[in-house]
């Protein structure tokens, strides 16, 4: 049994196997590995017994339930409107400059995905990004360079 | 007791039971409201919004399908509001549709077509949405094509999958304007757990599932002067085709069907109602053995209940969910493919014609015989045993193209040999057929009489019921049988799926013991099948079945041991049930398969 | 938080913090349900997510139905552009939220209650823990059987639609359901929920404690009481402010705006785009207000300036909402798609100008037509701007 599978058996002891449990099931595994492989979708349909097509079709409703692979440090700068007016297309600028990596992609370390999102709800602070679940506003392509610099520490000293 | 509801639609008054939809209402006073996403067979969605409709003091327009009555409502089904609405739909979901309907399979038979067409919709206003979607086709599955550019999302094919097949073999996938029907991971239908019944096809609205077409190769075969074409029919093609024809559901057009395959070009005219015969001695013999070993012998292993393996959409079921219970189906083949094995063999020896050059056709009800006739195993007559599966749909098209006036055509019967069936072989087309055609066989060979049913009927196996059950009490059994005397012989019938499921989770908890079960993937059996005319419900299916048991009651042979070619082939050919010849050709072995 | 404005009164219901939320319960549990029902109703508290029905009732309504288990769920999946407000009710005051569901819950006779907070806040769960740490005991303290857990969204919009939040919940595509059946009979796993916004817990609670007589002290007729706002945009000073209902945008603009404000957005994407020249006709409130137009709000205010192109703002709500829609119905998935390509066509001039009014009466059928609310009002920014902004739109 690879890592996936097991993690997903001891999701579904955990949580048990009623289709309320589905969600925080995807969101635990996507909270480990950054994304939903087609083992993993399989392996929970299994536990869960309902069809891997419902699983993946569920999955990939909702935006941060992953079903490509990302990079450890999923990036998602907000688009919605006040962003926008405040400087997201800068924002990206600068994180594709630094990550020399496209919206979309992944930088080929696996390290950060750049993606987008829509409203992140700190419109007040725009613009602002999530990188994983911790929050980042009023930002300026200086600080997104700070940002990122120190989860590539963080990633360097572990 | 339910109060009933008084209301109004465009100003006539009706009553009907509380709970029934403002749909429901107006079907009552015969008013029709354009439904897509609605579906007699299914749960309601309201998704496609088609079906709106203005109810007096409520701004809004409301769906009909999805809104129950209420006291005093007033509903007006053709207001402008309603109109321009409704014109507003149907334009927005064929911008989102590939309207290349003269290319299209269901031209003609789309329901998108004919509401479009009804609202003359020659002057579109919006933005065609299918060439920025990056559109595919999935051909892949010897049985479906899926093809998302014609799909208006109304999930009725989810539904289906899910709630009449307990498969979920496709599901909603995505959001907003991504949201697509999809496999899991969007592979191929025949990469995934899809059995390929084609209940998704006969429940789709439009062209986007359809089953894979073998009419032009048959074509080809029948041009073909190198070739021996012999064509098979299913029993409940004759209970159907007559719908794609101008028929009313329920006419048996039997004889002019053997008419129409013989004016097609069809070198012989074959029935497989003959091997349904022929499984019934094969399959009936193997429940008394496996009866045998369990009640005589006292052997632990051997797997009852035994299950009927006719259904090749049931077949892959089990091999994908239950594979446990594998040992329990039956080794016969269906009767395709036992014609199949014997038509390049027997009937080519019989006719002295090389089987090379025999092109085995057969037109079924069905699109999982699609499938089957492509099974790797299914080559035991040393050739690919069924070469084309059409369903009676495509049988319809073919007879179409050759210009037939089938109305006109006088009543034929089919050629000789293994064109001979019983009234058990026509019933195998019904959910309950083959317990009830095994039954009046497999009774007779225990005691010597008749299954003590009034005129043969045995009724409590039939009708359109989930899960049906009997019993039939075995006494004064012939010596040779002493050992079922007494024996209560429990059996049960289930149709769709869902029902499958249902009675295999009972059977797995321990709540029910059987010795026999025929379970048939299509609700309502066969004649209910993905290969069969649009479109279909219950009342359809209900006329379908009333014409297969009309047409047993018309034969005079009705039990398939009594088939005097049945008779002959174990002479002339197999030697006896289960002989070695036999278990060379007429049955099959089973594989597990990956369960989701 | 104490930024001063120049003329419209802040209020500090919401987020005083002097609160011992046990005292004020034992008080609410000290008196019968009809009593609380009663308060709740005279209060005039309507639903504070943006669509405003009377709280009072809907508890009622659910403490009516016979049949369990129930369930209250607080809706904290907050995504209308331009929202930010109940992050910052949960951030600060999260025990009124918390003191809100158990009086419901007393109420309706619920053991289990939810908080659906949005995946994009889930930052706040561990604060959130300690805090229903403190809330359980409370409750065991004054001996009622309810707890409440976190459930976490995990990026769709739509779920912050009432039933498609269930079904959310339920493992499942977050697809908005038929109504009826309503919530109060047939919500969470089919039985009867109350389902509320963050803030009308909240308000809840302060009605509690102060009376539904000082709320009504605020707001106007058909509008009572105060409301949380999100200010964001063109200002000076974003963020959160309490203040009363009713007020007109221009009197929102002249405290808010930057001197140059050409249109607010009221009520997030899917609400209304006032331009200047509506500002003192137009209201804050629920509809039923004698004069002018009401504008029922979530409490989004976007304003911008001249400086800013209104087909920019458009595309991009288009853009959100093509993407956002649950994408089941047919209105609202492709009639979102419809409007976006439309406006972009009529930009480049591959569509004439005329072709915007085809897409205004698009917009009258998706708002007819839409199964849910969001499909219902989607269309709303487009109709405001449209109409408003027209030239900007072709030119």
């Amino acid at each position: 049994m690879n890592n996936q599978a097991e993690l997903v058996k001891d999701l579904a002891i955990e949580h048990g196997v009623k289709r309320e449990e589905l969600l925080p099931i995807l969101q635990a595994v996507v909270e480990k590995d950054r994304y939903l492989s087609a083992d993993a979708i399989l392996k929970i349909a299994e536990e869960t017994k309902i069809p891997a097509a419902d699983v993946y079709g569920t999955a990939s409703f909702y935006s941060f339930l992953d079903i490509i692979p990302r990079g450890k440090y999923v990036i998602r700068v907000c688009k919605t409107i006040t962003c926008s007016m405040k400087g997201k297309n800068q924002i990206l600028l600068a994180l594709e400059d630094f990550l020399k990596i496209k919206l979309g992609e992944t930088t080929p370390d696996k390290l950060f995905t750049i993606l987008e999102t829509n409203c992140l709800g700190w419109c007040h602070k725009a613009p602002a990004m999530l990188v994983n679940d911790d929050v980042y506003t009023e930002l300026t392509p200086n600080k997104v360079v700070d940002i990122l610099s120190s989860y590539k520490q963080e990633a360097d000293a572990e | 007791m339910s109060n009933t509801i008084n209301l109004s639609i465009n100003g006539i008054a009706v009553s009907v039971e509380e709970g029934k939809t403002i749909l429901e209402a107006a079907q009552k006073l015969h008013i029709n409201i354009p439904t897509l996403c609605y579906h007699k067979d299914l749960c309601i969605a309201g998704n496609c919004r088609v079906c709106v409709v203005e109810q007096a003091g409520v701004d809004r327009l409301v769906a009909s399908c999805a809104t129950p009555v209420s006291e005093g409502m007033e509903i007006n089904t053709n207001s402008l509001k309603v109109r321009n609405c409704r014109k507003h739909i149907i334009e927005l979901l064929l911008a989102e549709h590939n309207e290349e309907c003269t290319k299209c399979y269901r031209n003609g038979h789309c329901e998108l077509q004919s509401i479009a067409a009804d609202l003359q919709i020659t002057n579109p206003d919006f933005i065609d949405l299918v060439p920025d979607k990056n559109y595919s086709i999935d051909s892949y599955s010897p049985s479906i094509e899926k093809d998302d550019s014609k799909c208006i999302r109304c999930q009725r094919c989810v539904r289906t999958c899910a709630e009449i097949q307990s498969v979920g073999a496709i599901a909603v996938a995505h959001k907003g304007a991504e949201m697509k029907i999809s496999t899991f991971f969007n592979q191929p239908l025949n990469e995934v757990v899809c059995t390929n019944c084609g209940q998704c096809i006969v429940h789709c609205p439009t062209g986007a599932l359809v089953e894979k077409s073998y009419v032009e190769q048959v074509w080809d075969a029948i041009a073909d002067p190198e070739k021996h074409v012999v064509v098979q029919t299913a029993p409940a093609v004759r209970v159907g085709l007559g719908e794609e024809l101008g028929f009313e559901a329920g006419t048996r057009v039997t004889s002019r069907m053997v008419a129409a395959l013989r004016r097609l070009g069809f070198d012989s005219v074959l029935d497989t109602d003959f091997t349904a015969d022929l499984t019934i001695m094969e399959e009936g013999t193997e429940l008394l053995m496996r009866l045998k070993a369990a009640l005589f012998d006292d052997n632990p292993d051997v797997a009852l209940p035994m299950a009927t393996s006719c259904s090749p959409g049931w077949v892959k079921y089990i091999e994908h969910k239950y594979p446990q219970y594998l040992p329990n189906l039956s080794t016969c083949k269906s009767p395709q493919q036992m014609f199949g094995a014997l038509a390049k063999t027997y009937y080519a020896k019989n006719i002295d014609v090389n089987p090379a050059n025999i092109v085995s056709v057969s037109i079924m009800p069905c699109t999982a015989k699609k499938y089957e006739a492509n099974r790797p195993e299914m080559k035991d007559s040393g050739f690919k045993d069924v070469d084309f599966v059409l369903t009676t749909r495509e049988l319809a098209v073919m007879i179409k193209q050759a210009g037939i006036e089938f109305d006109q055509l006088n009543e034929e019967n089919y050629d000789s040999i293994m064109g001979i069936g019983s009234g058990a072989g026509v019933i195998f087309g019904a959910t309950g057929g083959v317990m009830e055609a095994a039954l009046r066989t497999a009774y007779e060979i225990v005691t010597g009489r008749e299954v003590p049913f009034n005129n043969l009927e045995i009724k409590p196996v039939r009708g359109l019921a989930g899960v049906k059950e009997a019993v039939v009490l075995i006494e004064n059994v012939r010596p040779e049988w002493n050992f079922l005397e007494g024996v209560e012989l429990k059996c049960a019938i289930t149709n769709g799926l869902e029902n499958a499921h249902q009675l295999m989770e009972a059977i797995e908890r321990g709540d029910r013991y059987y010795h026999f079960i025929e379970i048939m993937a299509c609700p309502g059996g066969c004649l209910g099948g993905g290969g069969q005319p649009f479109p279909v419900d219950n009342e359809i299916r209900q006329k379908r079945m009333d014409a297969i048991y009309s047409e047993d009651l018309s034969l005079t042979l009705r039990k398939s041991h009594e088939n005097p070619e049945i008779t002959q082939i174990y002479e002339e050919f197999l030697g006896k049930p289960l002989s070695h010849k036999s278990h060379e050709l007429l049955h099959t072995s089973y594989v597990k398969r990956q369960p989701y | 938080m104490t930024t001063k404005i120049k003329q419209l009164k802040r209020i500090d219901l919401i987020f005083n913090h002097e609160d011992d939320c046990k005292e004020i319960l034992k008080k609410s549990f000290d008196r019968t349900n009809e009593e609380v029902i009663n308060e709740m109703v005279n209060s005039g508290l309507k639903g504070r997510g943006g669509a405003g029905f009377p709280t009072g009732l809907k508890w009622k309504l659910t403490a009516e139905v016979k049949d369990s288990p129930k369930y209250v769920i607080c809706n904290a999946d907050e995504g209308e552009p331009g929202t930010f407000k109940d992050r910052e009710i949960l951030t600060r005051v999260p025990h009124k939220v918390l003191a809100g569901m158990a009086m419901c819950a007393k109420i309706i006779g619920s053991r289990q209650g939810y908080i659906y907070l949005r995946g994009e806040y889930k930052f706040l769960v561990p604060q959130l823990r300690e805090e229903l740490r403190k809330f359980h005991q409370i409750m065991d303290e004054l001996n009622l059987d309810f707890e409440v857990d976190i459930f976490l969204g995990s990026g769709a919009y739509i779920c912050g639609e009432e039933s498609a939040l269930f079904e959310s919940m339920e493992g499942k595509r977050g697809e908005p359901r038929n109504k009826p059946p309503f919530p109060t009979e047939c919500g969470y796993l089919n039985k009867p929920t109350v389902i509320n916004n963050v803030e009308t817990l909240a308000h809840s609670y302060t009605i509690m404690k102060y009376g539904a007589k000082k709320f009504r002290e605020l707001g106007v007729k058909d509008s009572w009481g105060s409301k949380v706002f999100s200010v964001s945009g063109d200002t000076p000073i974003p963020g959160i402010y309490e203040l009363e209902l009713g007020m007109s945008v221009q009197d929102f603009v002249d405290d808010f705006g930057d001197g140059d404000t050409k249109a607010v957005q009221v009520g997030g994407a899917s609400g209304f785009l006032v331009p200047r020249k509506r500002f003192a006709k137009s209201h804050i409130g629920y509809q039923g207000k004698l004069t002018g137009v009401s504008l029922p709000t979530g409490g989004s205010m976007m304003i911008f300036n001249s400086s800013r192109s209104m087909y920019n703002v458009l595309d991009n709500y288009l853009d959100f909402f093509q993407e956002e829609s649950c994408g089941q119905c047919t209105p609202c998935r492709v009639g979102c798609q419809q409007l976006l390509k439309g406006i972009k066509a009529v930009k480049r001039g591959e569509k004439p100008a005329a072709y915007l009014d085809k897409l205004l009466k698009l917009t009258d059928t998706m708002r007819l037509t839409a199964k849910c609310g969001l499909g219902q009002s989607v269309a709303n920014s487009f109709s405001s701007i449209v109409e408003n902004f027209r030239e900007e739109m072709i030119y």
